[in-house]
């Protein structure tokens, strides 16, 4: 019985070189036309820019994974352009090239990442506001900005990373606001330092920036995103209560990650809630086994640990899948990722407790800001619905949110907005966010298109 | 153990439950629902949403009928239409077979004073240019049309909460008896008393029945239900086929909605899923109705558990075993339309020991006596429209 690896990236990529080491020929499955997940993404056929240019310091993981998985090709059952959208019982439901496939497992690795976290602002929908990521991969994938003039919104050490990497490529970044005040950053500093390397990188991204005279403020509200048909003026209120404003032609917004965690969902693993983060992570073992017989988790998608714990996690759970195959593993490699997994461990934490989830922010929306973007909900309609809910058929919940509100029942189904629904739910409650729950993920976990029957 | 007494016991909160709480409490009956999950958790929540009388079993017209009526005063009787739009409802054939069996139909419908127009090949194509090669016919019943059935049983119940019941979700009941005097209904560490019990539980409500000794061959169905992203809107009736094996509808906003086939369900859980397989079979039955959905992205897809009847009717009306005990379950995939009309039979039941509608061949002991059931020699739509 085969073994599945969903998504290519830095875990993914890992885990199938245990796996391949071990004898076995693994299925590894993508979404996109190329191997390298997000942060590794490869440039399309054709572009020719070097590895230096395309991901700055992390040139040489990103070539190491690349190599890696090149080497591997022969030896793996490679599936690109393909989406995992359901995951049942020992079978993951694909479709690739509007062919659909059924695929049978033993045992299944969900390599599936992360992606931007969303707290809607007044004017978000506009032309020319994207994600922190998006606004990354454009950049990294096409070559292309999305814009001359780019504010960052937002909080996470992305924020800074991007607008560098958007000042390299000789984008004007008018403004760095970040909406962590100086002093949560500050105070977890001890815990920052573990991280090394890492810590100095972006310690170094903020420099560099500061140096150019790039405007940085910390501490920020972001009052709201403005313009007639797109984006012409953003505009935040510093820590000091002053507001301001700048003429942009573009905003990218990020507010940290969140786990791409939808086939975990579907496979029936549990999650728990993450109080700092205010992210719902799927539950697994230091190895990344699950309690769901088969089901193991790496990297992003099984909780945020970033791409170089990824790596390691990736081949931590191909172990465990050598295990659950009763066979043998290399118990010294096995020790050295599990003593990797743990010293990051306490990094990672100290740089969640320094940008966390600016709830409040998500809770405080206006009630005109529109909430779900696909269904054109605002903040205003949900708290209505939750303060009839709280009269008649309390608890309340976010799934119950949404059928009386269509919050999240849109294209994206709660991806984007569900996690600021649940802030703004709560607090409409006047409950912890932890007490609405989370969106249940209903296949599939992407659209997929309607097919004649020859092709399903 | 703390105990609550009342009037009339309702297990089960979905369209029945809540519209049979709504009517007694409107006249002036103390009643309390209880309701294992949320309000519309199940079939009733998370159906197609077609109010649909149109291929109905001969039995089920006169409760449709009068459900019709009821969901035409809705916002009066509730404070929302719940989305109902009377889009009228085309059933198509596809082949002569299935155009005989519209054809058929007409009389019935005559007979219950149903309007329906038949709609031949040739003007059927014409009237609706996006409909697909295969379909040879259509009959069309311009008082059907559709609602958002997620908001149904909630606004129900809102009502009736409002008209004095007492509504409780998430309050499963673990046992339950007649003392001799009265209904003792057990939910955790609390008894509820009434001299009458109200049964409409869905697919549990077959359990609920053996409590009182009474053997019901129900059986859990899942609809297995799409929804596309939202296309040009083009598609304005409520469309269905002969055997029910695809149905379709697309809402103003424009998602396309649709089902057909059945998911997965353990209601001992109680969980559901749709099915893959059956999402592919009925995303080629779509097509070859509207052959331009081709390519139309699938959003989401879902299933929820009702119960389902050998004979593809409910059981509703008075229990043979057990005076002052009711029921209605086992709507087979199309108790959406009837949910407020039941609820108005039933607190007349309950109330008044009668109703005007015709009650005999939803007997609960129909399965025990001989198989004399469906003997009306139509053949009815077993499809899953709600």
């Amino acid at each position: 019985m085969s073994i599945l690896i969903i998504g290519a990236g830095p875990a993914g990529t890992r885990a199938a070189e245990v796996l391949v080491s071990a004898g076995l020929r693994p299925i590894v499955i993508d979404e996109a036309p190329e191997n390298g997940g997000r942060i590794y993404q490869r440039q399309p056929a054709g572009f020719r820019r070097d590895p230096r240019t395309l991901y700055g310091f992390e040139a040489a993981k990103a070539r190491a994974i690349h190599d890696v998985f090149d080497q591997l090709r022969p030896s793996i059952d490679f599936r690109p352009r393909t989406l995992a959208w359901n995951l049942r019982q020992g079978v993951i439901d694909t479709i690739c090239d509007g062919k659909a496939s059924a695929v049978p497992f033993a045992q299944t690795i969900l390599c599936t990442g992360a992606m931007d976290r969303a707290v809607p602002l007044p004017g978000w929908t506009l032309p020319g506001v994207f994600t922190l990521g998006g606004s990354q991969i454009a950049l990294k994938a096409q070559g292309c900005a999305i814009g001359a003039k780019v504010a960052f919104l937002g909080t996470g050490p992305l924020l800074y990373l991007v607008a560098y990497q958007y000042a390299r490529a000789g984008a004007q970044v008018t403004a760095v606001l970040d909406t962590t005040p100086f002093a949560v950053k500050a105070a977890q500093a001890f815990g920052l330092m573990r991280g090394g390397a890492t810590f100095a990188k972006g310690l170094y991204y903020i420099a560099w920036l500061r140096a150019r005279g790039i405007r940085i403020a910390e501490g920020v509200t972001p009052l709201a995103i403005e313009g007639s048909d797109r984006v012409e003026l953003v505009s935040w209120r510093d820590a000091r209560g002053t507001n301001h404003e700048a003429a942009v032609d573009a905003v990218a917004i990020g507010f940290g990650l969140k786990p791409e965690a939808q086939l975990a969902d579907l496979a029936g693993v549990p999650f728990d809630f993450d109080p700092v983060q205010h992210n719902w992570v799927p539950r697994k073992d230091p190895s990344g086994r699950t309690s769901v017989g088969g089901v193991f988790l790496a990297g992003d998608g099984g909780g945020i640990r970033g791409a170089d714990l990824a790596e390691a996690a990736g081949a931590r759970a191909a172990w465990a899948v050598l295990a659950a195959r009763g066979l043998a593993a290399d118990a010294r490699a096995v020790a050295r990722l599990d003593a990797t997994l743990a010293a990051g461990a306490s990094f990672r934490a100290a740089l969640e407790r320094a940008f966390p989830f600016p709830a409040k922010l998500a809770a405080d929306m206006a009630d005109e800001t529109i909430l779900c973007r696909c269904e054109v909900i605002t903040a205003g309609e949900l708290r209505a619905a939750a303060n009839e809910a709280l009269a008649t058929l309390s608890p309340s919940e976010v799934n119950r949110a949404k059928a009386l509100t269509r919050v999240g029942m849109g294209r994206c189904q709660g991806r984007v907005c569900g996690a600021a629904a649940a802030e703004v739910l709560a607090a409409a409650l006047s409950c912890p966010a932890e007490q609405v729950g989370r969106l249940r993920g209903q296949p599939p976990v992407k659209p997929i298109p309607i097919l004649p029957a020859e092709a399903a | 153990m703390s105990a609550t007494s009342t009037d009339v016991l309702i297990v089960g909160g979905g369209g029945a439950g809540c519209s049979t709480a709504l009517h007694l409490a409107k006249r002036g009956a103390r009643c309390i629902l209880l309701e294992r999950g949320q309000i519309g958790g199940q079939a009733s929540g998370v159906n197609y949403g077609g109010v649909r009388q149109q291929g109905r079993h001969p039995a089920e017209l006169p409760l449709a009928r009068r459900a019709r009526d009821i969901w035409a005063k809705l916002p009066k009787l509730i404070g929302t239409d719940c989305e109902f739009e009377v889009t009228g409802h085309l059933k198509l054939a596809r082949n002569q077979a299935e155009e005989a069996d519209l054809i058929a139909y007409l009389d019935v419908a005559k007979a219950n004073g149903l309007p329906l127009i038949m709609i031949g090949g040739n003007v059927i194509h014409q009237q609706y240019p996006w409909l697909g090669p295969d379909v040879v016919a259509g009959s069309f019943a311009p008082d059907d049309g559709a609602a958002n059935p997620r908001l149904l049983s909630p606004a129900l119940a809102r009502a009736a909460r409002d008209a004095g019941a007492d509504i409780r979700q998430f309050t499963p009941v673990s046992h339950l008896a007649h003392d001799g005097t009265q209904f003792v209904v057990t939910s955790g560490e609390h008894e509820f008393r009434a001299r009458y019990l109200v049964n409409t539980a869905g697919y549990w409500g077959g359990a609920v029945a053996r409590a009182f000794g009474e053997q019901v061959p129900v059986s859990p169905l899942s609809p297995n239900m799409l929804v596309t992203e939202p296309l040009p809107y083009f598609i304005a009736p409520n469309l269905g086929v002969v055997g029910g094996d695809v149905y379709l509808r697309q809402i103003r906003r424009g998602n396309v909605i649709f089902g057909g086939g059945r998911g997965q369900s353990d209601p001992d859980v109680p969980s559901s899923r749709p099915s893959p397989e059956a999402s592919a079979a009925v995303m080629a039955k779509a097509l070859q109705l509207v052959p331009q959905l081709a390519g139309a992205q699938v959003i989401r897809s879902w299933t929820g558990i009702d119960g389902e009847m050998p004979d593809q009717i409910p059981v509703i009306g008075l229990s043979r075993t057990t005076p002052d005990l009711f029921h209605a379950f086992g709507f087979s995939g199309h108790g959406f339309q009837l949910g407020p009309a039941v609820g108005a039979i039933m607190s007349e039941l309950v109330l008044d020991r009668h109703t005007d509608v015709p009650l005999e061949p939803f007997r609960i002991d129909r399965f025990a006596a001989d198989q004399s059931f469906n003997q009306q020699g139509q053949r009815h739509d077993a499809s899953h429209h709600a």
